[in-house]
C-alpha cells in the first residue's frame, strides 16, 4: 500500500529545505551544543571542594583533629576560622561556605571521659542534589573518624591490639569519581533528542498546513502516511547525528565514555526518537499554525524530559502521584537504559522492561497518530 | 470518451447551520473550458474541494474523471490537477525543485520527468530561471509554475481556483492562453474567477450565488437569454449624479455603474439615448458619450443577480 516511489522525493525534499533554512539547521545542531555546554557545566553537582568553615569553641588539640579531616580530602576545602556564630549565617547565605562545622566547648574533655559530644554540622539546602552529596561525604568522613576514636579509646584503656569493627572505604559505583557529569550526559542525551525531535517534526508538518502546501499534497495520489514517513525519516537520522554529537562532546569535554554496547545504545535511541515523532506528529494534528504548534511541543516536552524523567531530580524522592505520573514519560525508560550502557556497560538483561515500555509507547504514539492523520487527512 | 468529464448532482456543503453550497447540479464536458463565476463567499472554491476530495460532501453526488468522488477519492485523485487558490508551492524550492518534487510525488519515470519538467519551464516562460527559488519570482510567473506543477503528470482534468487573482493583466491573457492551449489539447479546464472579462474565454459558464446556481450555459447564450433590452453606455465626468438622476425614470429598466460609466438598459436603442440626454440636460449634468454597446457578462451577471434580491424581497413582502 505504501510506495516508496512516493515517500522519497518527500525525503529529498524535506532535506533540502533543512538545508535552505538557516534557522532549523542551527536549532538542530547549535542547541545540542548549547544545551550540552550549559547544563554539563551549570548543573554540576560536583561536590568536590565543597567550602566549609569552621567554629571551633573547644580550642583543643582532640577538637583541631576533628576539623583537620576536612582539609585531607579533596571533597573538602577549609575556608574560614569562625569566633562568632553569627557569622555562619552570613557565609552561608552568600554561598560562600556551604557546610559549618560548630565543635561546642567541652568536646575534648568529653571524649577524654568517654562520653559522646555532639557535634553540629549546618549544610546550605538551597541545591539538594548537592547537599545530598555534601552529607554523603560529612557521613562517611565522620563515621570514620569516630571508628577511629573508638580505637584509641580502646587502646588506650590497656588493648593490645585493635581491630577496627568495619572497614569503611566507601566506593561509589558506575561512577567512582562522583563526578555528576557522567550521571548527567546521558540524561541529557534523552532531553535533547526528545526536545529537538519533537519540535522539529511538528513545526515541519505545521509549516506545510500554514503555507498551504498540504493541501497540494492532499489531491495528490501521496497517502498521509507516505507523507509523514517522508517527512520525518530526515529528523530520525539528524535525531542519530544529534546523539552522536553529544556523545562525542561529552567524551571530549566531560570525559564520559560509552562503557556498553554503542549498537544497543543506538537501538534503544532510535526506539526513542519513534516515541518522540510519534508525539510531534500527534501535536502537528492539534495546531494549524507553528506558533501553537511551537508551544504545545514545548510544554508537552520541556519539563516533562526535565523534571519528570529522572534526569535532574530522582525519582523515587518524588510524591507518589507524581512518581505515577512520571510512568507516562517515555524519557524515564529511556534514561534508564542509556544510563545503563553509558555508564555501566550493561547488557540488555539489566533494562529489558524498560526497553519494552519504550516500544510500547513508540507503538502506541506512532498509532494513534496515523488514526488521527487518518480522520483528520492532517 | 465519455462525453462529461465532471457529473454533479444535488451537491451540498454545510458548516454548521450554513450552507455553503446549496444542492448544486451540473456537467462539464470533455475537453471544455468550464468557467466557474461568482461573488466572494458564493461557495466556489467549497464546490472545488469537494469535487478534488479535500472536502466531504454533506450530501449529494459527483462523478470526476468517471470516479465517485465519495467512494473511489484515490481514482479521483490520479484523474486530476489543482491550483488552488492561494500559492502552494514551496517558495524555499527553486523553480525545478518543485517541479521535481511534484513529478516524483505523482510517480513519474527519470525520463518521463525530464521531459516534462522541460516542457512546464518552456510553458510558463521560465527557460534560464530554473534556479530561481518560486519566491522570487513574479505573480504571474509563480501562477504559471503553480499550473505547470498541477498538469505535470498530464491529468485529464484541471481544477484552477482563481488562478489570476492578484495578478497584471497581461500575465491574466498570457494564462488564458494557456488555458485554451490545454483545452485544445483535450483536458477539461475547470477555472474559478472574479474577472468577468476572463468569462468570456470559457465554453460554458456557470453563475454561482450565495451556494445556489443562478444561471448557465454559453457566454453568447446567457446573454441572449438574459439581455433582452438594449444597453446604453453613458460616459460622464459626474457618473454618480447621474446614476441618481437615470435610475429613478420609468423607461430605465436597470441602471448600474460600469467602471467609471453608466449601463442603463432601455426599450428602444434610440428611444433611449434622446431620453437619457433629455434627462441629464434637465438635470444639469454634462454626458461626454451616449451610445449602445453589445452587452457583457457582466450586464448579465448583474440582471440575475438583482433579479434573485428582488425575488428575495419580494418573499419577504409577501410573508
Ligand atoms: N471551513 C469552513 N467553515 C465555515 N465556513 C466556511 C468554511 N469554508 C468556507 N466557509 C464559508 O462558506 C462560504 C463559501 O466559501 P467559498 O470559499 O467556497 O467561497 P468562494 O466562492 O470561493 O469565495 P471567494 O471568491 O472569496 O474565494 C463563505 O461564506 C465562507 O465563509
Ligand atoms: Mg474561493
Amino acid at each position: 500500500m505504501h510506495n516508496p516511489n512516493h515517500i522519497v522525493p518527500i525525503i529529498r525534499k524535506e532535506f533540502r529545505q533543512i538545508r535552505r533554512d538557516p534557522r532549523t539547521m542551527g536549532i538542530l545542531l547549535f542547541v545540542p551544543v548549547f544545551m550540552l555546554m550549559m547544563f554539563g557545566y551549570a548543573l554540576n553537582f560536583d561536590v568536590r571542594h565543597t567550602p566549609v568553615a569552621v567554629l571551633d569553641l573547644d580550642r583543643t588539640p582532640a577538637s583541631r583533629e576533628l576539623w583537620q579531616q576536612f582539609g585531607r580530602t579533596e571533597f573538602f576545602d577549609l575556608r574560614y576560622w569562625l569566633r562568632d556564630q553569627r557569622e555562619i549565617d552570613r557565609l552561608l547565605g552568600t554561598e560562600r561556605a556551604r557546610l559549618a562545622v560548630v565543635i561546642p566547648p567541652g568536646y575534648g574533655a568529653d571524649l577524654a571521659a568517654g562520653r559522646s559530644p555532639a557535634v553540629q554540622f549546618i549544610v546550605d539546602g538551597a541545591n539538594s542534589n548537592a547537599a545530598t552529596a555534601v552529607l554523603g561525604s560529612l557521613e562517611a568522613m565522620m563515621q570514620q573518624h569516630s571508628l577511629r576514636l573508638t580505637a584509641e579509646r580502646i587502646l588506650r584503656r590497656g588493648g593490645s591490639r585493635v581491630a577496627l569493627p568495619l572497614d569503611y572505604r566507601p566506593r561509589v559505583w558506575f561512577n567512582p569519581e562522583l563526578k555528576s557529569a557522567k550521571f548527567l550526559i546521558p540524561g541529557l542525551i534523552g532531553f535533547i533528542l526528545m526536545v529537538v525531535a519533537v519540535i522539529s517534526t511538528t513545526l515541519s508538518i505545521v509549516r506545510e498546513k500554514e503555507r498551504g502546501t498540504m493541501e497540494q499534497l492532499a489531491v495528490s495520489p501521496v497517502t498521509p502516511l507516505e507523507l509523514v514517513a517522508g517527512k520525518t525519516a530526515p529528523y530520525v537520522l539528524i535525531a542519530l547525528l544529534s546523539t552522536t554529537m553529544i556523545l562525542l562532546l561529552g567524551a571530549w569535554l566531560f570525559e564520559v565514555r560509552v562503557a556498553g554496547s554503542l549498537l544497543l545504545l543506538y537501538g534503544v535511541t532510535l526506539v526513542f526518537i519513534l516515541a518522540a515523532l510519534g508525539m510531534g506528529i500527534m501535536i502537528s494534528t492539534l495546531a494549524d499554525t507553528q506558533q501553537v504548534a511551537f508551544m504545545i511541543a514545548v510544554i508537552a516536552t520541556m519539563l516533562p524530559s526535565y523534571i519528570l524523567s529522572g534526569f535532574v531530580f530522582p525519582i523515587r524522592n518524588m510524591p507518589l502521584p507524581v512518581q505515577l505520573i512520571t510512568y507516562l514519560v517515555p524519557g524515564r525508560y529511556y534514561l534508564v537504559c542509556i544510563r545503563a550502557i553509558i555508564l555501566k556497560g550493561a547488557g540488555l538483561e539489566a533494562f529489558w522492561p524498560q526497553v519494552l515500555a519504550l516500544c510500547a509507547f513508540a507503538a502506541m504514539m506512532l498509532g494513534a497518530a496515523a488514526v488521527r492523520i487518518r480522520m483528520k487527512k492532517l | 470518451m465519455e462525453e462529461y468529464s465532471i457529473q454533479v448532482s444535488n451537491l451540498t456543503k454545510r458548516f454548521g447551520g450554513f450552507t455553503a453550497v446549496d444542492g448544486v447540479s451540473f456537467n462539464v464536458r470533455a475537453g471544455e473550458i468550464f468557467g466557474f463565476l461568482g461573488a466572494n463567499g458564493a461557495g466556489k472554491t467549497t464546490t472545488i474541494k469537494m469535487l478534488c476530495g479535500l472536502l466531504a460532501s454533506t450530501s449529494g453526488t459527483a462523478t470526476v474523471g468517471g470516479f465517485d468522488i465519495n467512494r473511489q477519492p484515490d481514482r479521483v485523485k490520479r484523474a486530476i490537477g489543482y491550483m488552488s487558490q492561494r500559492f502552494s508551492l514551496y517558495e524555499d524550492l527553486s523553480v525545478a525543485e518543485n517541479l521535481t518534487f511534484f513529478g516524483g510525488v505523482y510517480g513519474l519515470s527519470d525520463a518521463g520527468l525530464r521531459e516534462r519538467r522541460e516542457w512546464a519551464v518552456a510553458m510558463a516562460g521560465l527557460q534560464g530561471r530554473e534556479r530561481s527559488l518560486a519566491r522570487e519570482l513574479a505573480g504571474g510567473m509563480r501562477q504559471r509554475l503553480a499550473l505547470g506543477c498541477a498538469v505535470l503528470h498530464r491529468p485529464g482534468i484541471v481544477f484552477l481556483d482563481e488562478p489570476t487573482g492578484g495578478v497584471d493583466p497581461v500575465s491574466r491573457r498570457r494564462f488564458w492562453d494557456l488555458i485554451g492551449d490545454l483545452s485544445a489539447g483535450g483536458t477539461t479546464v475547470f477555472v474559478t474567477t472574479h474577472y468577468l472579462d476572463e468569462a468570456e474565454y470559457c465554453h460554458t459558464i456557470m453563475l454561482m450565488h450565495a451556494g445556489r446556481i443562478a444561471a448557465g450555459g454559453s457566454p453568447g447564450s446567457l446573454k441572449a437569454e438574459h439581455i433582452r433590452n438594449p444597453i446604453l453606455e453613458v460616459e460622464s465626468p459626474d457618473a454618480i449624479a447621474a446614476l441618481d438622476a437615470i435610475q429613478d425614470q420609468s423607461w430605465a429598466k436597470e441602471t448600474s455603474i460600469f467602471g467609471t460609466n453608466l449601463h442603463v438598459s432601455v426599450d428602444d436603442a434610440a428611444e433611449g439615448e434622446r431620453l437619457v440626454r433629455r434627462t441629464l440636460a434637465e438635470h444639469g449634468i454634462p454626458a461626454a458619450r451616449v451610445g449602445r454597446v453589445t452587452p457583457t457578462l457582466e450586464d448579465v451577471f448583474i440582471q440575475v443577480i438583482e433579479g434573485k434580491s428582488e425575488a428575495g424581497s419580494q418573499t419577504k413582502v409577501g410573508a
